[in-house]
């Protein structure tokens, strides 16, 4: 009896905090409101003044934490100097350009819950900027369920593999097949026949794995060992052992958080007396080439997606580019030298807002019932010419695919910087098209 | 045999050098969250963070010098007493009002895991930032090289292990502890002041752990999700030696530091993972209180 009447003491009590609970929350949403409506206020303002529509609002899917920090960092900057150029050059057909961030936490399952707030609730015209490929595969499917373009940055091959669907795209980086294809010509050609690859144990790891083995085959080579590494590990003395003694080449790529103890560890295994090592230069993104104990990659070669330190060679975008993503001649943050890009990865988020903002002004977008003239406008492209927009280079693209082709650099580590010593041709990536989004409805 | 010898060899004194150095410091992290548990009965989630708060401590005494040594010896001195100072204060303020009951010590530690997590991610970022070895020497052996300050990370381990062994056997601080853990109550009756033994526990377990981070930091980087492995490790260690149990702590940091080079080495290193885990299980079932704990009644 009594426990009863506790219960509905219990009961009482708890209706009185939900009731409580509920009126301060609904004061707070209508307190936010009016402040939220005052901020939103003079950029409609503005808007309207200029005499155009309101803004294109680009969700942004960032790695702001997690194994992907670094380049979530990087990509971040960049897409705001991008933005901020758009804007300053009259945005996305007469209409300004705003990004909304979201943080997935280098997460496939947070990244499809990042995709999914950032259409409904925050009700964008595109989502964009996805690197890691385990996230892209975790995200895709739903961009595709709520029929949003979702416009990667990612190099996975999951896109032109066909396994996404027709709303996502990939217009301004090559993907890890074609760079392999681009460049491993070169390294059995220069560098030796027996190659031991050393990749990071997840989807693009297994893209490295699969197409170096196929270009192998093609240039007379031979894949001798296969080394998988977890992402998240921090010791790596114990995988190095399992380099065969007839190595003639390392072709490493690693990623996450452990990528300079990778290279340092690969360097006091080895020493002065190492197999050619062929890097792509994910396992050196965002660290000082000069580091200490870094000294032994003297003389090996990376594959560049953008040569990180500035040549006599660049083009006039490329120098733009540079400037005003803030990054100096040696690939360092202007205002911290100790802050290394991701100079390799971050142009494509650069160049897929230019690509937007193509498709947007051809295809006449004004709002989410113009997806389908959207994407069909983006499928019919087929390139992008050099110039501010395109920094990195021409690009062909394909729209069976989703995805572009663009040019590959080889570098050479030497005077503690890295020297292009080779420069693909777009031809030299490109494959037959395995998969066809055209044919996908909308 | 000798043909397995020449082709192996190298092999086994890799996976032996690799294992002795994870296993000294293993150790030295798993015998801060043996003590407490040994001691105050109750078990630290937040170990594993304390770790963590070492190693970024260290990157900002680095920062602060911009020398790896003075860097180093700065953290070497600053990171132990901060964590310690830390610990003093999460053991006055959380742990002593809540009695240091069992169950809501977990809940509380699981808490402050996510606490200090958090802080460390607004303050010093998400990224993995390296901090340079205060020596930096490469050893090479006829059939690969190794790196030097790893072999010192080992010996400044065992120098710390070797402290904790003094400080309990010689000490008057050792005499309270152990007379604390064996019976509390009695303890108390005798006059040692176990408000104060279980905060200097609280903050010694705590310092090991910021020191195995300011060793570790230099050959791996610091961020700050780094604290869950060196957890989970330490809980395999302080299960299969026995909890409380100092010798048991460091023998089993061997079993399993010296196993997992081996297994790694010749087989995988997620396949040393699993065995580890498989081992704690077995412990568990047919030797509940572990290689060296007391008897659980």
């Amino acid at each position: 009896m009594v426990k009863k009447d506790l219960e509905k003491v219990d009961q009482a009590s708890e209706l009185n905090l939900s009731r409580r609970n509920v009126l301060g929350a609904g004061a707070l949403v209508a307190g936010a409101g009016i402040i939220g409506s005052q901020m939103i206020d003079p950029i409609a303002g503005i808007a309207h003044a200029a005499g155009s529509d309101a803004p294109i609002k680009i969700g942004f899917q960032a790695h702001r934490t997690g194994i992907g920090a670094l380049y979530g960092r990087w990509y971040e900057r960049t897409t705001n100097a991008a933005v901020k150029h758009i804007n300053s050059i009259g945005g996305i057909a007469g209409r300004p350009v705003e990004i909304i961030t979201e943080d997935d936490g280098t997460d496939p399952k947070r990244g499809a819950d990042v995709v999914e707030k950032l259409a409904t609730q925050h009700k964008v015209d595109f989502v964009f900027g996805t690197l890691f490929s385990h996230v892209v595969m975790g995200s895709a499917p739903r961009a595709g369920e709520l029929k949003i373009p979702y416009f990667v940055v990612s190099e996975g091959y999951h896109v032109a593999s066909g396994a996404l669907n027709r709303y996502v795209f990939q217009p301004c980086i090559t993907d890890v097949r074609a760079q392999i294809s681009a460049v491993s010509g070169w390294m059995f050609n220069n560098l030796g026949k027996n190659v031991t690859i050393i990749y990071p144990d997840y989807a693009f790891g297994y893209n490295h794995r699969d197409y170096a083995s196929a270009a192998a085959e093609k240039h007379g080579g031979k894949i001798v060992a296969k080394i998988a590494i977890p992402p998240t590990e921090s010791s790596y003395t114990r995988y190095f052992v399992k380099i065969p003694k007839n190595t003639d080449v390392i072709y490493h790529v690693m990623v996450g958080p452990g990528v300079l103890t990778f290279v340092r560890e690969l360097g006091e295994h080895f020493g002065p007396n190492h197999p050619q090592l062929f890097g792509f230069i994910d396992s050196l993104e965002g660290v000082n080439i000069s580091s200490p104990g870094l000294d032994f990659l003297d003389g090996s070669h990376f594959w560049e997606a953008m040569p990180r330190y500035a040549s006599a060679a660049d083009s006039a975008g490329s120098r733009f580019y540079r400037n005003a993503v803030g990054v100096d001649n040696s690939g360092a943050s202007k205002s911290d030298s100790k802050d290394i890009a991701a100079y390799s990865h971050m142009f494509g988020c650069w160049e897929t807002l230019f690509a937007i903002k193509e498709a947007v002004e051809q295809s006449g977008y004004k709002s989410k019932k113009d997806y389908a003239t959207l994407i069909e406008t983006m499928e019919g492209f087929t390139g992008f010419n050099e110039g501010i927009a395109h920094p990195q280079g021409a690009k062909a693209f394909s729209g069976k695919t989703h995805q572009c082709y663009g040019q590959q650099f080889v570098s050479k580590v030497g005077n503690g910087k890295l020297n292009v010593v080779h420069k693909t041709s777009i031809a030299d990536g490109m494959y037959e098209p395995e998969t066809d989004y055209t044919k996908q409805s909308l | 045999m000798s043909s397995w010898i020449n082709e192996n060899g190298p092999l086994l004194f890799l996976a032996l050098l690799d294992g002795t150095v994870t296993a000294f410091v293993l150790a030295l992290i798993a015998l801060g969250l043996s003590l407490v548990f040994g001691v105050m009965r109750i078990v630290n989630i937040a170990h594993g963070e304390f770790f963590m708060l070492g190693a970024v401590f260290s990157w900002f005494a680095f920062d602060l010098t911009d020398d790896p040594l003075w860097g180093f010896l700065l953290a070497l001195v600053l990171a132990p007493a901060l964590v310690g100072g830390i610990a003093v204060f999460s053991d006055r303020f959380i742990l002593r009002k809540i009695k240091y009951h069992p169950e809501s010590t977990i809940v509380a530690t699981i808490g402050l895991l996510y606490v200090i997590q958090s802080l460390t991610l607004i303050v010093f970022g998400p990224e993995a930032r390296a901090v340079e070895a205060p020596l930096y020497f490469r050893i090479q052996f006829p059939w690969f090289g190794y790196s030097g300050y790893k072999l010192i990370v080992a010996g400044m381990s065992a120098l710390g292990l070797l402290g904790v062994w003094l400080l309990m056997i010689r000490s008057k601080l050792g005499l309270y502890m152990r007379a604390t853990q064996q019976d509390l109550e009695i303890a108390k009756t005798y006059g040692v002041p176990t408000k104060k033994i279980y905060a200097a526990v609280f903050a010694l377990g705590g310092g090991l752990a910021a020191l195995a981070g300011v060793l570790v930091v230099p050959i791996r980087q610091a961020d700050h999700l780094m604290g869950l492995e060196p957890l989970l490790l330490s809980f395999i260690v302080v299960i299969i030696g026995g909890l409380g149990s100092i010798r048991g702590t460091i023998v089993a940091a061997f079993i399993i530091g010296i196993s997992d080079g081996i297994i790694s080495v010749f087989y995988e290193p997620t396949l040393a993972k699993m065995l580890a885990t498989l081992f704690v299980a077995m412990v568990l079932v047919l030797k509940p209180s572990g290689l060296y704990g007391e008897e659980v009644a």
